[in-house]
């Protein structure tokens, strides 16, 4: 691979905030500058989500082995997206009103299940280093690592309850999620049905690092 | 500062409606020029141009209400650019764009139901039937926004009062235009098709209750419900449709479209109360389109004076 070409899927994962930086600047959000923002963060942090669980099966599929490079990336821009959208919640939408905060989270259906998503997301991107790898060893911090599926779950059902009537954006989301998930539901399940023939796809995912 | 508020734009710099109309025009001739040079057919239209666009149309002698507000007007770019109209499109930044063809004209109103006479008027049959008003009012979207928007129209009562509806009327339902050829967002079922808005007839006699056909002193954008719409200032805004082709009176609570789509999450009244939640949002603040801080939502919207026609009802129930 070429030595640029990390940098530059770097800077282009940052290319949806850096059109939001600069509609706000122009004055190009709209009537609703506020619920712009939180759209575009979550829109992004789900997208982010589906592109990372898309690596294992497009690596698997065509051979691209050297895409692993790229998957802590992509989860950590997810992780980056939704702290945005997190913060535009609680600092545009409540004002750091907690009280309301903890109220909307405990009675709002949508806003629990969102909240969840975020925070199982935490523990990924604090153990997301090679040294947090060593530690756990790649068994169980792979483990630690599937509540992805979780998170991307609790994410696509989020978008799904906080739309009024029109389910069509949310659906697409969540047929790609299921595809997916699929995927690793025919790879865990399929050698068990029709022998080892698949056991190849299963073998560690987790490039641990040499010392 | 992150967001630009419309007071950072000094007034100065804001071009007069008159100014870019006139650009308009010069600009539709410029075209015209143009086009008579390849056909050189049409002169005519260049001397008398032609009245394509029945928007932007101005409304003589408008008189003021006392039911204006005198809180700041939301901009006319905000409020013809952010709406919620399903008939065109469920994001709410695409009317703008998909109604600038709608047919507004010609248009009937059929009027039936518990009347003594059923009949169809023209739209401009309608809007003569009283002196138009401007009604600077507060409208509250169910999602949790609100805008203040200086409305044309008159009460809906003087129409009401010339129906004559007979004493089985207990009940009023408007319906939207069906027309899925203009209007795209009915080709998809998002909605059960056409829209259809109810109140109950003391509702609908109330003088703040507004028939609807202009805004900003002009006649009503395609977006914003031309037409002929509703505003039910003290109810959520899906209460007021927009682009009406049928008044019916009824002996009994219609069927309305949200109501039937999520009976749980939106009732026949719709009254704004920041005291009933939405099941899936709190409804007791909203975000004014401009400002960066919520403000607290009022009960009725701050229309007190309908507060008599629910006296004894649970609103809790009656949501």
């Amino acid at each position: 691979m070429i030595r640029w070409f990390k940098p530059a899927v770097f800077l282009a994962c940052l290319i949806p905030l850096a059109l939001l930086g600069w509609k706000a600047y122009s004055g190009g959000l709209g009537a609703n500058p506020i619920e712009v923002i939180t759209h575009a963060t979550g829109d992004w942090t789900l997208r982010f989500l589906l592109i990372t669980l898309s690596i294992t099966p497009i690596r698997k599929l065509t051979g691209r082995l050297w895409l692993i490079r790229y998957r802590r990336m992509f989860g950590l821009f997810a992780f980056f997206y939704a702290t945005l959208h997190f913060l535009t919640y609680i600092w545009l939408d409540k004002f750091f009103d907690l009280h309301d905060m903890l109220h909307d989270i405990a009675k709002r259906k949508f806003i629990t299940v969102g909240f969840a998503g975020f925070v199982l997301l935490i523990p990924l991107a604090l153990t997301s280093t090679k040294g947090w790898i060593r530690r756990l060893g790649g068994k169980r911090w792979q483990a630690l690592h599937r509540l992805i599926y979780f998170s991307a779950i609790a994410g696509v059902i989020h978008y799904w309850w906080l739309v009024k009537a029109d389910i069509r954006e949310p659906l697409k989301y969540a047929a790609i999620l299921a595809v997916l998930l699929g995927y690793r539901i025919a790879v865990w399940v399929g050698p068990k049905l029709s022998g080892n023939k698949a056991k190849a796809l299963r073998e560690p995912q987790v490039q641990i690092p040499e010392r | 500062m992150l967001i630009k508020k419309p007071a950072d734009i000094p007034s100065s710099e804001i071009t007069p409606k008159s100014l870019y109309l006139n650009r308009r025009k010069f600009l539709a001739g410029a075209a015209a020029v143009g086009a008579v040079g390849f056909a050189g057919l049409r002169l005519g239209e260049l001397v008398s141009p032609s009245t394509t666009a029945q928007a932007d149309a101005k409304i003589d002698g408008i008189k003021k209400s006392s039911f204006s507000t005198n809180e700041t007007i939301t901009p006319y770019k905000d409020v013809t650019n952010y709406n919620n109209y399903y008939e065109f499109s469920t994001d709410k930044y695409e009317p703008a764009g998909l109604a600038k063809n709608f047919k507004t004209r010609p248009w009937t109103v059929t009027i039936d139901g518990e009347v003594e006479k059923k009949q169809v008027l023209d739209v401009d049959t309608i809007i003569k039937m009283a002196p138009p008003e401007e009604r600077i009012y507060r409208h509250r979207c169910v999602e949790g926004w609100s805008i203040v928007v200086p409305w044309v129209g008159f009460s809906l009562s003087e129409l009401i009062n010339k129906a004559k509806p007979t004493s089985k009327a207990k009940f009023v339902e408007f319906t939207t235009i069906e027309d899925s050829k203009q209007m795209p967002g009915q080709r998809s079922h998002v909605l059960d098709w056409p829209y259809v808005e109810g109140l109950r007839m003391d509702e609908a006699m109330h003088p703040l209750a507004l028939l609807c056909f202009g805004m900003y002193g002009e006649a009503l954008p395609n977006q914003d419900g031309a037409p002929l719409r509703l505003v039910v200032p003290w109810k959520y805004g899906f209460k007021s449709g927009k682009a009406i082709v049928r008044i019916r009176f009824t002996g009994s609570q219609p069927q309305t479209t949200w109501a039937e789509m999520a009976p749980r999450e939106y009732g026949f009244y719709a009254n704004v109360n920041p005291n009933v939640d939405h099941p899936r949002w709190s409804q007791a603040k909203e975000r004014r389109l401009g400002e960066f801080l919520k403000r607290p939502t009022l009960m009725f919207n701050g229309y007190d004076q309908v507060a008599s026609l629910y006296t004894g009802m649970d609103l809790k129930k009656n949501f």
